[in-house]
């Protein structure tokens, strides 16, 4: 029997769930521990800090999970009582993610990407950080379809297969010509600028658009942490992706998981040869818990990469790519003057691939059994070209298939090869 | 053309013509209020012809919206094939949707105040993916029903995992 008794987070977890909070408290009474009391404010302090840290042991008290048959289920909320249940057979990824300050206290956050309209996260935030792999194991072997009575098979967690990594020097080359880089370099010099002209408006502008500069750094901050040392391997219970340099991510894409990969080429990295490729997995466009500035965005299995790694790693998710992309006719050039030159689209029996993007090259693998809808669309201006889009919807977060501006005949034909191709990858990929 | 193939093959439906009569009494129903809401300005302005200018305006540009209304409903069509659901919408920008029915993740039908008092309702069709929104206005409530079970049903029997 997989049913497990219910279970508590550590008891640290409220700790690192208030994060700043915490080291904030722990500034505010510093002094106060540190230099003597002072008995004037000393009350009003103790007692605010007391009834957070209450709160923060309420909310502790209130939380319990346990895995149950096919289900995790999670019990939460001390007035608004809330029983969460999540079908282990939903679950598209699960990360392990574990912040600056849970890395000192030795925890880690578990999360479950769940698919499915509600495309909602299930965390389990804080477990200790012995827990966390072999829980993972364990989730991942029940969402695999081991039945619960059965023993679920270990899997060696060291056992995988580096299939690239990214080299640091890299990734700071790349994020300094980035739109991101870019910004922040050219706050950085209008700031030096104007200190050389003027110290004084210099001390203006740093109060003034603090907030702005500061949300820039946070930008490029944020951009370096997620993607340092991104090492993608191959392993029994699907992709790994381990990323980080203070808040370090852990996460297992189950195979098969993939809704769509996109490999974007911006301007500026052409002449190096560059490219940046991401994986789409299914999820609601807004999925709370995974902070404002995961939300929409894909997760770039390489940040920064040689077409020959980004070959490689394409090699393992779509494996069945095409070969050759066919070009839209000249007269399309009218309708998207920006976008000619890059669009294209190819298939295969079991994918469809497209290249689009106004500046940077994007090209986009849809597998076909993944295709949730397949739309054609006219607009006025294509009408008079005679010319027509064909877009493959999946259930993924932004991204899909859009083979822009063909000619009329071919848009059909291509809408109606593509249903008939993705009823058959489906039946072929879903034999239960 | 092999869209216009997919077009002529299929068994297309249309939604009930009285989805055309709640469009129009729609149009007529705002017509009528810009012009009286003309007509009351440009009297206490004490500009009555140019008010009455106005109003015509106002109704010439309920005419056009008439023409619209009628091309917009005679675009709308569904066809039900043996995988999948055709729907196609538009003038101006001509959709075709293909939405199996194993990936509809539900159904459901809404009827507003004024559709319910002209027997109508709209079946909206739900997939994993959200820019696939695929609706049939106007439908007869019974009609409704019945797609509502049909596809629910197909959707049941060849539904596929993410």
């Amino acid at each position: 029997v997989s049913d497990t008794a219910w279970q508590r987070l550590h008891p640290l977890s409220p700790v690192v769930r208030g994060g700043r909070l915490t080291i904030g408290i722990a500034i505010l009474l510093a002094p106060d521990l540190l230099l003597g009391r002072d008995p004037s404010h000393d009350d009003v302090q103790i007692g605010i800090a007391g009834g957070l840290v209450l709160l923060g042991f309420v909310s502790w008290l209130v939380t319990r999970w346990r895995v149950e048959g096919d289900d995790l289920r999670i019990e939460t909320g001390l007035l608004r009582r809330r029983s969460l249940r999540f079908p282990l057979s939903q679950v598209q990824a699960i990360d392990i993610v574990r912040p600056g300050l849970a890395r000192m206290l030795r925890l880690a956050e578990l999360r479950l990407r769940m698919g499915g309209s509600s495309g909602a996260t299930a965390r389990l935030a804080y477990l200790h950080e012995h827990e966390v792999d072999a829980l993972r194991g364990r989730l991942l072997a029940l969402a695999g379809g081991v039945t619960s009575r059965e023993e679920a098979p270990t899997v060696d967690p060291v056992d995988e297969r580096v299939l690239t990594v990214v080299p640091t020097g890299r990734l700071v080359a790349s994020i300094l010509i980035s739109d991101v880089g870019l910004a922040a370099e050219a706050v950085l010099t209008g700031l030096v600028v104007v200190a050389v002209v003027s110290p004084a408006a210099a001390v203006g502008v740093l109060t003034g658009g603090g907030a702005a500069i500061l949300s820039v750094a946070t930008l490029v901050w944020r951009r370096f942490n997620q993607e340092f040392r991104l090492t993608v391997a191959e392993s029994a219970d699907g992709l790994r992706l381990h990323s980080g340099l203070v808040a370090l991510t852990a996460e297992t894409i189950r195979p098969g998981r993939v809704q769509g990969v996109r490999m974007v080429e911006p301007v500026l990295w052409r002449p190096l040869g560059w490219c940046r490729l991401e994986v789409d997995l299914a999820g609601s466009q807004r999925s709370k818990g995974e902070g404002q500035s995961q939300r929409g965005k894909l997760r770039a299995v390489l940040p920064v990469g040689s077409r020959a790694d980004a070959e490689r790693l394409l090699d393992r998710i779509v494996p069945d790519r095409p070969k050759r992309q066919s070009r839209p006719p000249r007269r399309a050039a009218w309708k998207s003057p920006l976008r000619y030159r890059w669009l294209a689209w190819g298939r295969t029996d079991t994918c469809v691939a497209t290249r689009s993007g106004r500046l940077r090259r994007v090209s986009c693998w849809v597998p076909l059994e993944k295709a949730q809808s397949i739309r054609s669309v006219q607009g006025p201006v294509q009408r008079r070209l005679r010319l027509a889009s064909v877009h493959v919807d999946t259930a993924g977060r932004s991204l899909h298939a859009a083979i822009r501006d063909r000619d009329v005949t071919e848009a059909g034909r291509a809408l109606v090869e593509l249903s008939d191709l993705a009823r058959v990858a489906r039946k072929r990929a879903a034999p239960r | 053309v092999a869209v216009q193939e997919v077009r002529d093959e299929s068994d297309w439906r249309r939604p009930s013509r009285r989805l055309l009569t709640l469009r129009r009494f729609e149009v007529a129903g705002s017509a009528v209020l810009a012009v009286s809401v003309v007509i009351v300005v440009f009297s206490f302005a004490g500009e009555v012809p140019i008010g009455f200018a106005g109003a015509g305006g106002v109704i010439a540009g309920g005419l056009v919206a008439e023409w619209i209304v009628q091309r917009r409903f005679s675009a709308w069509g569904y066809a039900e094939r043996e995988d999948d659901l055709l729907v196609r919408r538009g003038v101006l920008v001509c959709r075709l949707s293909v939405v199996p029915y194993g990936r509809m993740q539900f159904i459901d039908v809404r009827a507003g105040p004024l559709e319910r008092v002209l027997g109508l309702a709209t079946v909206h069709m739900h997939t994993a993916a959200a820019a696939s929104d695929a609706r049939i206005p106007g439908l007869e409530r019974d009609e409704a029903a019945r797609l509502r079970d049909r596809l629910a049903e197909l959707g049941e029997a060849q539904a596929a995992g993410l």
